[in-house]
């Protein structure tokens, strides 16, 4: 009868706690973010596709096409060329292909750079449903965010 | 009494109105009450404050079709949304809003009110039966072992009511809680005795708590418990037979408030006696209880079948037997020593 009594108490009890626990909480402000109105902008360790650091001197990319990111992406998205202009030494980027589709963002990649050539973006509205879409051209994109 | 036929047909209007905004709103109430209470926005998008989306949520169940699967039983499956409406917006016809608005002066309102929320039961069990679906079914058979079970500890709590007005019609019970919240049944020092006051607010919190089962609202939700039975009785229905299931529960949680604001909250009454009464604080009653509704059901989680079963039997019908009994002895004490 003790445990009977007992049980009635420390039921309503607890669910006086419960409603003050949640009753509160209907005045404080949302915490939600309101997605396709207002984008959040990603903090600085986020992980996005790579995409070309731009050298702030010349405008440009500071690729050497040395190729060694393309060797270290152990998925092989990466495909870069580039062409040496007449009585330069240095090679000049002129394509820098990543099939976003089979990249792992293990960062390799980045890792394995030794020009500082590739970063990680902040992007990640990627939704789309023809696969063509994942295929970046970094130099173009490089080019556009100037 | 006005018999006119401008009275029937203004009620049917007004009710019409009155239970068709309900039924769409409150679903509107409910989703934004669940969003703060968990701190997000809720329906925003439809009109401002998402206030339009109860009817773009009509306009979406009206356009599909109201499909009826093979193997059902036809004319019950189609009869039984269609019985989750009906009693509760005929309840609407005994319940006084105020001391001169209401559709109908019935002398047995509580009966009739209380008759009919039980054919609203029926509507669960038939839909359940009707659907030849196991879950319906198992939600059919819980619904009714539910209700049989707090039906019983309601009634004895509003026949303590009953005992202490004297009468079993809501208005006469409300105009005898006039007067100032000290008189209301929920808590009524003076008008009764003192002892009457301490037992009351139990009576109310048994009231309450089988309203909250018998509208089969969280945490009592086990006809619908959509993680073990996915929708219950409602599993098979799509369209407006879906749609008229949810106005059914929303129109039975406003009854539910109507009654509880009239038998413990003196109806209309203000709270002070100088403040005028009426219908405005009969709505603002309705509403806060309703809120509570919302409240109880974005706080707790289900309970089981044999808890809940358990509560009835082993709690609150021993209670309300208690109570019933002890106001008998007190209205007998009273009139002993006046
Ligand atoms: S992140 Fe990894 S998988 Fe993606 S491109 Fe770089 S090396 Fe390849
Ligand atoms: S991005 Fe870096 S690692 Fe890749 S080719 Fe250019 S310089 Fe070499």
């Amino acid at each position: 009868m003790n445990e009977y009594w007992r049980d009635i108490l420390y039921g309503t009890k607890s669910l006086l706690i419960g409603l003050k626990v949640t009753g509160p909480e209907f005045f404080k402000p949302v915490i939600t973010e309101q997605y396709p109105h207002f984008v959040p902008v990603m903090k600085e360790r986020f992980r996005g596709h790579i995409e070309l650091t731009r050298n702030e001197e010349t405008g440009g990319s500071n690729c050497v096409v040395c190729g060694m990111c393309q060797r270290a992406c152990p998925s092989s998205c990466i495909t870069v060329e580039g062409e040496k202009p007449e009585g330069s030494k240095k090679k000049v980027l002129t394509r820098y292909i990543l099939d976003f589709t089979k990249c792992s963002l293990c960062g390799s990649c980045v890792e394995s750079c030794n020009f500082n050539a590739i970063q990680f973006s902040r992007e990640y509205n990627l939704a789309s449903t023809n696969k063509s879409d994942y295929i970046f051209d970094l130099v173009k994109r490089l080019e556009e965010q100037r | 009494m006005d018999t006119s036929i401008w009275r029937p047909i203004l009620y049917l209007i007004g009710v019409m109105a009155f239970a068709g905004v309900n039924a769409a709103w409150l679903g509107w109430c409910e989703r934004k009450g669940a969003g703060h209470i968990q701190r997000r926005i809720g329906p925003k998008e439809v009109g401002p404050y998402g206030l339009l989306q109860p009817l773009a949520d009509g306009i979406k169940l009206m356009t599909k079709q109201l499909l009826v699967p093979q193997g059902v039983d036809g004319i019950l499956f189609r009869v039984a949304p269609v019985l989750a409406m009906i009693p509760a917006i005929t309840s609407m016809v005994a319940i006084p809003f105020s001391a001169t608005f209401h559709a109908r002066p019935i002398e047995l309102s509580v009966l009739l009110i209380f008759a009919l929320a039980s054919i609203g039961m029926m509507a669960i069990l038939l839909g359940g039966w009707a659907s030849n679906n196991k879950y319906s079914l198992i939600s059919a058979a819980r619904s009714v072992s539910q209700n049989v079970a707090y039906e019983i500890p309601m009634l004895i709590t509003v026949i303590t009511i009953v005992m202490l007005s004297g009468s079993m019609n809501l208005e006469e019970i409300a105009l005898q809680q006039k007067g100032g919240f000290w008189n209301w049944y929920i808590f009524p020092i003076a008008g009764q005795s003192i002892a009457q006051a301490i037992i009351m607010p139990v009576s109310f919190l048994i009231f309450f708590t089988c309203s909250v089962a018998e509208t089969n609202r969280a945490p009592f939700d086990m006809a619908e418990a959509e993680s073990e039975l996915i929708a219950g009785h409602m599993t098979e229905y799509g369209s407006m037979g879906f749609g008229l299931f949810m106005m059914g529960e929303y129109l039975n949680i406003v009854v539910g408030a109507c009654l509880t604001a009239i038998l413990f909250f003196g109806g209309w009454d203000s709270p002070l006696p100088f403040i005028p009464s009426g219908v405005l604080w009969f709505v603002l009653k309705i509403y806060l209880l309703i809120f509570t509704f919302i409240w109880i059901r974005w706080t707790y989680p289900r309970t089981q079948i044999y808890k809940l079963l358990n509560l009835s039997w082993k709690i609150l019908i021993p209670f309300s037997l208690a109570i019933l009994l002890l106001t008998a002895v007190f209205i007998k004490i009273e009139g002993i020593l006046i």
